[in-house]
Parts: structure tokens; C-alpha cells; sequence
């Protein structure tokens, strides 16, 4: 039952050659790159070559999502946390920390393999039949079916996920905040330091940026005091920071 | 609807009596939210607490006239295209946790307040995870109790890290999310598996299935179900599950341990009890003896670890799991006892562990620090009414006569003598007693003197300083005539409100700064009430849990 690549038709067979090259070549780039963003680039080159073996096997949704939540949402966040730690941060691969890692994937990696070939041989374990139906031949893509049972079927977990969805954004905002009081001052006495009112920005505060270096703090105060007395105003950039002039007592 | 007719696409009629429970709670935290975002620091923090508590008893009435649709028939029974499941059983829990609701609402107020922590955050992620709970008690399928898993989850570990002075509170958020993501993976798995075997998501499709047809080979069945209880057994603490209960616990801020300890369990055993009664009823040959098992290992590890705790916060997360073992008992005998058992003990629980944490967070004081068993000392000398009410519900914790505590225990007992599981039954008296220990402890800790106090007149002072400080309590709290008395004889005459000396000024303000608000001492009060008098007067709620019947 194993498919046979020239038993299908030609274009068939050229658009998988093609995309399994595409693939593979960037799968080989990931781990070849030098440079991390090149990495970056090259898993989406084969995000996208996978996709498109997708859509050689009717599974239009499939490569739709794996075009959108892999290239579009996981390798940018790749990028983010790639950009945060330094492109040209080179790093020492020469030396390995676990040696007996590479021991167990080569272990682990012989026994998946037995695995696999075990299992196909044998007829799979499962319980039921009525979840393989026809993959084509139903009249309808799967994009359609799925379509359709989202809003049928699984309509109460379609609507419910938007809940999820909610929490995510105020679970988010809530913790990447920062407190708002250090000293934990009563409503009352917050009230009373808004009533005074406050600085607008702190000297120095570090606008679009993680933790402040002790570094970018003095080149923040520095650029701060040669501008002029514009207050409230940009004064300066450092590095994606914005310094604002404090306004003054 | 042109399209709909168009494609021939019949859209599931939505039943919305059946979800307003749910639909309240999530609109009024996004009515929070607007509340919040449209008044930038100018709404009060008791706003944002009346508000969520008004939420809170309308999510009630909801859940109260869809039980007596249940019970006066004429409601469907299952709803939005057969997701969710309407009997008593979920509409039980429904009311279970729009009173949680209630009650946290009331006891988070006083430390919001007091820690100076604006906003409208806590109630609407306190709204959202009781949201998740009720979907999971009402959940029909596999997806909707993952999906109503996380909405409960995700802002019980927002809640964990919510208190950014401390770091522990952001170590325990992090912990429980990164073990509860795990865990929801292994769930999600679970689920999968289980439906490459049976052929559906849908409990009752998998209850007709496995009832109709006989497997050969069920590995892929069984490896489902065992996964699936993996997955709540992480969510309801229970060993070999309960790595990550002492640290959360102790780390989340303390209402938010009470409202986490009350909502987790009974979300995770609402679906628990309905997946494996329903189900997998006809797998229980193979689950009883794990539960068993488990049953045993959660019982003994949080009765045994609950003896060594220093920290009264840690000790409770122990007595937690000590509970979960109890919850399990019912679930072990695979009756209908069994079940109506456990739902009693959840609906006892509940109210315990609010009642408790609101006590610790009282005594916890400003910034939320001083758990040490030794902070309690004389407790109940100082402040009579809240030690008093913290004995109540560490006694019926410890399943002392006339409390909810007690009948809880006995009947999860019961069910298990009855489907004969005798040794079960004994290891979890035996454990109940170990357990009682250290709740005893506490409240002798609370009845003896403060350490090292020789100066009576600093005993005067220091009542004369709190008589006031429980008044509005005295007021609120019914039972308060024998102990407002005892409040008028530790404050005698000669201690005038007036003759501050040095020490007696310095414990005046340390009493300020307890700062006990009157909302916290209503939940509390609220607690130990339902505690008494469901304890002394058990016909309502055994007569409602009876009533609260699965649906299959």
C-alpha cells in the first residue's frame, strides 16, 4: 500500500519533485546557515514547500494553516527572539555541553525508525472505523467540510474560543505590565499622588525596550541634557529609545 | 441566512437559556474591562467588586431557574447542537460556581484594597475562569471540556503571578502554567486517541459506542482514557499530579489561592465525574483499581506532608490534596452514591477552602507575608470572631461533628463501604485522622497565649484596639453573639480607647494595618454559616445533590 510516485500523473509528479526539493533544500539551509536569520528565512522556504505537498494531497486547509500560524505567525516570532538576542552574537557550536545528548538522538533516533517500520507493517491499532471515510471523492474539499462542521457540529467551540482569545490578551497586558506602585500605597494615597500629579515620564524611561542597561541609561541621561528645555517633547533617539524631557517641579 | 438556505446549511439552533450562565460571566468581565479602560484609575476597587459579585448572582438566578427547568421538564437536554449538556448535574455546578463567584468577589475586595492593587484584572479573570468551569460541568464533548479547561486555566495562572512585589508569585504562576500546559497537552492527546477509537469527540457517541460494540483490542481506548485522567487528575491535585500544589498555593496571591483551589476542583472534577460515569462506564473494570491507587497516594501524601508544614498557605495546599483523595473515593465506587457523594463533597469543599483563604489572607497582612504557622498565635484572643470562624472551618476541614466537613467525609465513606471497597474506606479515615492534626494544631496555636506575652496590659490594649476593628463584622456575621462577648470581656473598662501608651499605639496601628474590610469578613462569614448550618441542618443540600442526577 505504499504510493507510488510514478503511478500518478505527471504534473502531479513534477509539482512534488519540485516542492520536495524546495523543501528539503530549505530544511537543509536551517541547519547550514551561518547566520540565524538565514535560518529563519530558509524554515520558511520549507514551511512552504511542505505546503504545497499539501495541496497535492487535497489537504487545502492544511497548507492554508501552515502557511498562515507557521511562516506567517512561529517563524516571525523566531525572528523576534532571534533580533532580541543579538544577530551577530556568534556562538560557540564547536564545543558541546551534553555529550551524551548526541548518544541518546542517535538512540532514540534508531528506535523511532524501528518503530515506524514495525508499524507498517502491521495493521494499526485502532478501535473504530467510522472515523476513515473517503479523503476525496465526497463532492466537497476538505476546506468546505471543515467549514461546515465549525458551524454545525463544533459551532459552541468555535464561538467559545473567542473567550480564549480574550483571556489571552488580558493575561497578557496583566503580567507584562509593570507595577504600577512599588510601595503599595492605599487608594487613598494613590488618589492623592494623582491628584498631585506625577512626572510624565521618568528620566531616562525606556521607551519600546526591554530591560535598560546600565549603559543606555547614562547615554539616555547624557542625550537628555544636552537637549534644550523643550519639555515632553522627543529629544532624542538611542538605539529604538525614545528619551522625553521631564517636565519640571 | 440567504447563504444558509443557499448551501443547504442548517445552522444549529442555540438554545440561550441553556448557556447564560456562562454568556453572564463572560459579559460581565468584559463589562469590567470597558469599566476599567473608560475610567482610567477613577472607579474604586469596590465598583469593580460590586460589580463582578452583581455578575456573580446573576450568573446565579440564571443557573437557579435553569435547575428548575431541569427538574419541571419541558427544557431540552442537550444544547447548541448537542455540545452541551443540560441536567442537574451540570446545572449544580453552574450554581456552585456563580456562588464561588459570589464569595471571592466579596473576600478579594479587602485585599485589593488593602495592597493598593487598582484595576478591574482579578474579578474579570476570577469571571472568565468560573465561566471555564461551568462550560466543563455542562461540556457533552471532548472539545468543549478542553476548551472550557483552558478558559479556566489561563486566568488561574494569571492570577498566580498577580502579585508583582512578591517573586514567588510570579514563580508560581510560571510553574503552574508551564505543568498545566503540559498537562493540557497530554489532555488534548488523551482526546485524540480516544476518538481514533470510538469515532467521536461526543461523550454520548462514545458512551453508545462503547456500549454497543466490543473491542478485540482496546490499547488505543484505554491509552486514551488514561491520558484523559492524566489531564484532570493534574487539574484537581491528586498524586502523582500535586508536584506543583504547595509552590502555587503558597506563591499565588491568597485570594486567589482560595478562588484557584475552589474553581480548579470543581471544574476538573465536574467533568471527571461526567466523562468517567458516562463514558467510560463500561471501561470500569480498568480505571477502578488506578483510581484506587491514586485514591490511596492522594489521601496518605497530603495528610502525611501536611504534618511537616510550617507555612499555613503550604499546609492547606497538602490538606487539598488530602481532599482530592476523599473527592476520588466517590468516584472509585462507580455508583450513584459514589457520584452524588462526591458532588457533596466538592460543594462542602468549596466553601471551606474560600472560608479558609480568606482567613489567611486577613491574617496574611499588608503585602500579603506573614503565613507562619506562629503568626497565628493568639489569634483567637485577639480577634474572637475571625478565630473562631477559622476553627469552624479548619474542624469541619478536619470532619468534626456538625459541620459540612463531617457528612462529607461520611458519605464519600459510605459509598465506598457500599461498593466494597473496605480497605479504601479505612486508609481514608485513617488519613482523615492523620489530617486532623494539623488542623488542630492551627487552632490551638490560635487558643494559646501569644508567646512570651507577660504584660497584661498589653493584652488590653491589644483588645481594646481590635473590639473596634470587628464591629462592622459583629454586625454582619450572625453568630456573632457569643463572640462579641468575649470581644467585651478581653476589652474590660480600664482599658480606655483613649490611653494609648507607646506599645498600645504601636499595636493599634499594627491592627489598622490588618486591615480587615467588611466585604472579606462577609465571605468569610458567608462560609462559615453555610458551614453550621448545612452541618447542623443537612436535609437542603443532600436533598439538592440527590436531586442533581447525571443525565446518562
Amino acid at each position: 500500500m505504499t504510493p507510488h510516485l510514478l503511478a500518478a500523473t505527471l504534473p502531479d509528479g513534477l509539482t512534488f519533485a519540485i516542492a520536495g526539493v524546495i523543501a528539503l533544500v530549505g530544511s537543509l539551509g536551517v541547519v547550514l546557515s551561518r547566520n540565524p536569520v538565514h535560518s529563519a528565512l530558509m524554515l520558511i522556504m520549507s514551511l512552504f514547500g511542505v505546503a504545497v505537498l499539501f495541496v497535492e494531497q487535497d489537504a487545502q486547509f492544511l497548507a492554508a494553516v501552515q502557511v498562515i500560524v507557521y511562516a506567517g505567525a512561529i517563524v516571525v516570532l523566531f525572528l523576534f527572539v532571534i533580533m532580541l538576542l543579538g544577530v551577530d552574537r556568534s556562538e560557540a557550536i564547536a564545543t558541546e555541553p551534553m555529550p551524551a545528548q548526541r548518544l541518546m538522538a542517535v538512540g532514540l533516533g534508531i528506535l523511532a525508525l524501528v518503530e515506524i517500520a514495525l508499524l507498517s507493517r502491521e495493521r494499526w491499532p485502532l478501535g473504530a472505523h467510522s472515523v476513515a471515510g473517503k479523503a476525496r471523492g465526497t463532492g466537497h474539499s476538505n476546506v468546505y467540510v471543515l467549514g461546515r462542521s465549525l458551524f454545525t457540529t463544533y459551532l459552541l467551540p468555535f464561538e467559545v474560543t473567542s473567550a480564549l482569545l480574550v483571556i489571552a490578551v488580558i493575561g497578557a497586558i496583566v503580567l507584562a505590565r509593570r507595577p504600577r506602585t512599588s510601595a503599595g500605597p492605599t487608594e487613598g494615597e494613590a488618589a492623592a499622588a494623582e491628584a498631585g500629579g506625577g512626572p510624565l515620564v521618568d528620566a531616562g524611561e525606556l521607551v519600546g525596550s526591554g530591560a535598560p542597561s546600565a549603559e543606555r541609561r547614562v547615554e539616555a541621561e547624557e542625550a537628555l541634557a544636552r537637549a534644550g528645555d523643550r519639555i515632553g517633547e522627543p529629544v532624542g533617539e538611542q538605539e529604538g529609545l525614545t528619551v522625553v524631557r521631564r517636565p519640571e517641579q | 441566512m440567504i447563504l444558509a438556505s443557499a448551501t443547504g446549511f442548517a445552522v444549529p439552533h442555540i438554545d440561550y437559556t441553556a448557556i447564560l450562565p456562562e454568556l453572564i460571566l463572560i459579559g460581565g468581565s468584559l463589562v469590567l474591562l470597558a469599566a476599567g479602560a473608560l475610567n482610567v484609575r477613577h472607579l474604586p476597587t469596590r465598583v469593580y467588586s460590586l460589580l463582578s459579585g452583581a455578575t456573580g448572582v446573576a450568573a446565579l438566578i440564571a443557573g437557579i431557574v435553569l435547575w428548575q427547568k431541569v427538574h419541571g421538564g419541558g427544557h431540552p437536554l442537550t444544547a447548541v447542537a448537542h455540545s452541551l449538556v443540560i441536567d442537574g448535574f451540570s446545572t449544580a455546578f453552574v450554581i456552585l460556581s456563580a456562588c464561588i463567584i459570589i464569595v471571592s468577589s466579596a473576600i478579594a475586595d479587602g485585599y485589593l484594597r488593602r495592597e493598593g492593587i487598582a484595576g478591574p484584572e482579578f474579578h474579570a479573570l476570577a469571571l472568565l475562569g468560573a465561566s471555564g468551569a461551568m462550560l466543563m460541568a455542562a461540556a457533552n464533548d471532548f472539545i468543549v471540556i478542553f476548551l472550557g479547561l483552558e478558559i479556566m486555566s489561563i486566568p488561574l495562572y494569571v492570577l498566580a503571578a498577580l502579585d508583582q512585589r512578591r517573586a514567588e508569585s510570579g514563580e508560581a504562576g510560571m510553574k503552574y502554567f508551564v505543568l498545566g500546559a503540559f498537562s493540557s497537552a497530554i489532555f488534548v492527546y488523551g482526546i485524540a486517541l480516544t476518538y481514533g477509537a470510538t469515532g467521536s469527540t461526543n461523550l454520548a457517541q462514545i458512551a453508545g459506542y462503547l456500549a454497543t460494540n466490543v473491542s478485540t483490542s482496546n490499547g488505543l481506548l484505554l491509552a486514551g482514557a488514561g491520558l484523559l485522567l492524566v489531564g484532570f487528575l493534574f487539574k484537581v491535585a491528586a498524586v502523582p499530579f500535586h508536584m506543583w500544589t504547595p509552590d502555587v498555593y503558597q506563591g499565588a496571591p491568597t485570594p486567589a489561592t482560595g478562588f484557584m483551589a475552589a474553581i480548579a476542583k470543581v471544574g476538573g472534577f465536574a467533568a471527571l465525574l461526567r466523562v468517567f460515569f458516562s463514558s467510560f462506564h463500561s471501561l470500569e473494570a480498568s480505571w477502578q483499581p488506578i483510581l484506587w491507587v491514586v485514591a490511596v497516594l492522594t489521601l496518605v501524601t497530603g495528610a502525611v506532608l501536611g504534618l511537616v508544614q510550617r507555612d499555613v498557605k503550604r499546609m492547606l495546599a497538602y490538606s487539598s490534596i488530602n481532599h482530592a483523595g476523599f473527592i476520588l473515593l466517590g468516584l472509585q465506587a462507580a455508583s450513584r452514591e459514589g457520584m452524588s457523594a462526591s458532588l457533596y463533597y466538592v460543594f462542602v469543599y468549596a466553601f471551606l477552602v474560600l472560608g479558609s483563604f480568606a482567613v489567611i489572607t486577613v491574617v496574611g497582612g499588608r503585602g500579603d507575608t506573614s503565613h507562619a504557622i506562629e503568626s497565628y498565635r493568639g489569634l483567637a484572643r485577639r480577634q474572637p470572631l475571625l478565630g473562631f470562624g477559622f476553627a469552624v472551618l479548619l474542624l469541619a476541614q478536619a470532619g468534626a461533628p456538625f459541620t459540612t466537613g463531617f457528612l462529607g467525609k461520611l458519605y464519600v465513606v459510605e459509598a465506598a463501604v457500599r461498593s466494597h471497597s473496605y480497605a479504601l474506606a479505612v486508609i481514608a479515615m485513617l488519613t482523615g485522622a492523620v489530617a486532623a492534626a494539623f488542623y488542630l494544631r492551627v487552632v490551638f496555636v490560635m487558643y494559646s497565649l501569644p508567646a512570651g506575652e507577660a504584660a497584661p496590659a498589653m493584652a488590653l490594649a491589644d483588645g481594646g484596639a481590635l473590639a473596634t476593628g470587628t464591629e462592622p463584622a459583629a454586625a454582619v456575621a450572625a453568630p456573632a453573639g457569643e463572640s462579641r462577648g468575649g470581644v467585651l470581656v478581653a476589652a474590660p473598662p480600664e482599658a480606655p480607647a483613649g490611653a494609648a501608651t507607646g506599645a498600645g499605639g504601636g499595636l493599634r496601628l499594627r491592627a489598622a494595618s490588618l486591615g480587615i474590610a467588611p466585604s472579606t469578613l462577609a465571605g468569610i462569614a458567608v462560609t462559615v454559616l453555610f458551614t453550621l448550618a448545612l452541618g447542623i441542618w443537612p436535609a437542603p443540600l443532600f436533598s439538592f445533590v440527590h436531586a442533581a442526577g447525571l443525565l446518562f
